[in-house]
């Protein structure tokens, strides 16, 4: 991107000023370099995200900003339902609630290294990764409905975890507010088999070694300690989260003109929240972000059964539950006056500051674990919301790596098996059902995702607190 | 000139991919970006086209027409875990009817790469160019 269209605020704060038809500036948190090497329909996209009807503030892109469908990949914007704000499919993305889950487990690098091979293949075994693989548990219409009303709350109920899970997991769970109704069959059949899977593309679930502690005080409050092993578990809502953006995108191109909004690129699609499509999508999202906790407390579950065969003293607690793609109804101050927001975040973090009432008691003081996933090469890293953020970009931080090479040229580039010979000679192990799918995930097809949780602490966002290298990587 | 074969390619797409079809009609073009949206998955020539399954799309142009389409293609992947390479394809008013021959997903033989969660609006385009040639193509998320 051109850094001279951009107004520089401060090292790691650009502002593109309202021009044509945007109702609120355009702010980009990254370092220079991330900024200049971010691609151009980055600012195209940042821009028309500040047009859309209702919007507060400004439009955001964080660090890891990406081209995206509408909204960019680590776009943040937050409308009010009472001045005609909008909610839109693209600015949530297909794969709702979309997130990381990390799991302590008691044990250290020592325990693990003699037997690494070998909880490597007991993972891949018990986890279904990969395009075709289908789940354990398979639910009827009554079920669907329940799960989809639930959560991951219904899981538990089930037996698959732990009460001591929801807390830890954001909205406890279980995102109120959802209705099962307004899910179509086309996406409750696209989820029937497909519970407790990792899906494809860059889904996984990583058995990881605590590196570093930047932040002595946070890491003995999130229970980060130097060579301990956490497992961190990175997929979403599956198919039915797909089939709902499928659906509500084209429900939402086919009325925005009878709602009165001209749309500068069709894949913004939205629609007043005070609309039946906009009303009925936010029912069916919510119902996709309970998928999604449901099935990431399903694949806890897996991994609990599959660890306890080597380690049976293990104790897999979770750590937290984030979701990058979304749209919450939060409270936030505007102008020092309180105000509740429909906040979008597509490829972005919720990382709220200490005090926050949504967080659990002991967490509270010291802010939220944001969880930022990084490749199967390298680090992984844990950082907590800021005071800061909270007034920055709606208590918002980044969420990944992101791709700097596509997919075709990764294909072209490297070969599934050479990439996991040179992650294996590193003491990576990688287990997945397709090579090519290894190709196309190799470490350097990913931008370096220590620039972007740099810019992040830098900025302000959120607050360096561990980093995680991975020991094994279990690839869909 | 001869007009060209009908053919598919990629185009790069930040995160995702585009697929590209051209053809002598929108028929063709439709097929061939059927076929390209495959082969992001798996290596056509390794598919035995042994089971049907008929398809039916329609919408107010032919852009919405190609995302149903490939969307209709996406949906019946995963729900009967299957992989398609061939397509025979009709269009008539907007309104698409087609067969799809395809065979059930076999991870250790079909080796698929991803999964695709759905066909986008991005980079749509429905056109026919100046030497008569149809092209479609769209941004598939994967």
């Amino acid at each position: 991107m051109d850094t001279s269209k951009l107004l520089q605020r401060s090292d790691f704060e650009w502002q593109i000023e309202p021009h044509g038809n945007m109702r609120v500036p355009a702010i980009i948190f990254a370092s220079e370099s991330l900024v200049q090497e971010m691609d151009e329909k980055v600012y195209e996209q940042v821009c028309n995200v500040a047009m859309l009807p209702g919007i507060v503030g400004a439009s955001y892109a964080m660090p890891d900003a990406h081209w995206g469908y509408g909204f960019p990949i680590g776009g943040v914007a937050a409308f009010d339902a009472d001045e005609g704000g909008v909610i839109s499919a693209g600015g949530v993305g297909f794969d709702i609630s979309c997130g990381v889950r990390t799991l302590h487990t008691g044990l250290t690098l020592e325990q693990i290294i003699p037997l690494q091979k070998q909880m490597a293949d007991v993972l891949f075994k018990n986890i279904p990764a990969g395009l075709g693989s289908t789940g354990h548990i398979h639910l009827n219409p009554r079920e669907m409905d329940e799960m989809l009303s639930g959560g991951a709350c219904w899981t538990v109920d089930q037996g698959y975890g732990l009460e001591e899970d929801l807390r830890r997991t954001e909205e406890q769970g279980c995102m109120a507010g959802a209705e099962p109704d307004q899910v179509s069959e086309h996406a409750k059949q696209r989820q029937r088999n497909e519970m407790g899977t990792l899906g494809s593309g860059n889904h996984y679930l990583e058995v990881q070694k605590v590196v570093e502690i930047y932040n002595a005080e946070f890491a003995e409050t999130f229970n980060l300690h130097l060579n301990d092993i956490k497992i961190s578990i990175h997929c979403g809502s599956r198919g039915l989260g797909h089939q709902i953006g499928t659906e509500f995108l084209k429900k939402m191109v086919v009325t925005a003109p009878g709602h009165g909004i001209t749309l500068p690129d069709r894949e913004l699609a939205c629609a007043p929240l005070n609309s039946d499509v906009g009303r009925n999508y936010l029912g069916a999202m919510r119902a996709g972000i309970n998928c999604a906790l449901a099935n990431r407390q399903i694949i806890t579950h897996l991994t609990r059964k599959a660890v306890s065969r080597l380690f049976p003293e293990a104790s897999l607690e979770m750590l937290y539950d984030v979701s990058h793609n979304t749209c919450k109804y939060e409270e936030h101050v505007v102008d020092g006056a309180a105000r509740k927001l429909f906040v979008h975040r597509k490829g972005a973090t919720r990382a709220f500051g200490p005090g926050h009432a949504s967080l659990p008691d002991d967490l509270r003081s010291a802010g939220q674990p944001v969880l930022i996933g990084g490749t199967m090469g390298t680090a992984s890293y844990i950082l907590v919301g800021t005071g800061e953020s909270m007034s920055q970009a709606w208590g918002s931080a980044c969420h990944g790596a992101g791709r700097s090479m596509s997919r075709r040229q990764a294909k072209r580039t490297w070969r599934g098996r050479q990439v996991q010979d040179e992650l294996a000679a590193r003491g990576i192990l990688i287990r997945s059902p397709s090579q090519r799918g290894i190709a196309e995930e190799a470490p350097g097809a990913y931008k370096d995702v220590s620039a972007v949780v740099e810019a992040a602490d830098r900025a302000g966002l959120a607050r360096l607190v561990a980093r995680l290298e991975p020991l094994i990587c279990i690839k869909g | 000139m001869q007009p060209s074969q009908p053919h598919w390619e990629h185009f790069e797409h930040g995160a995702d991919i585009g697929v590209r079809g051209y053809g002598g009609s929108l028929e063709e073009a439709f097929t061939q970006a059927a076929l390209a949206m495959t082969a992001v998955v798996t290596d056509l020539a390794i598919i035995r086209p042994v089971q049907t399954v008929e398809i039916q799309c329609k919408e107010p142009d032919s852009e919405l027409l190609l995302v149903d389409w490939l969307n209709a293609l996406v949906y019946e992947m995963a729900t009967r875990k299957m992989i398609f390479s061939r397509f025979n394809v009709a269009i008539e008013d907007n309104v698409l009817t087609a067969t799809a021959y395809g065979e059930p997903i076999d991870v250790e033989r079909h080796e698929p790469t991803v999964e695709i969660k759905g066909a986008t609006y991005t980079e749509l385009k429905v056109s026919e160019q100046d030497d008569g040639q149809w092209c479609a193509q769209c941004v598939v998320d994967v």
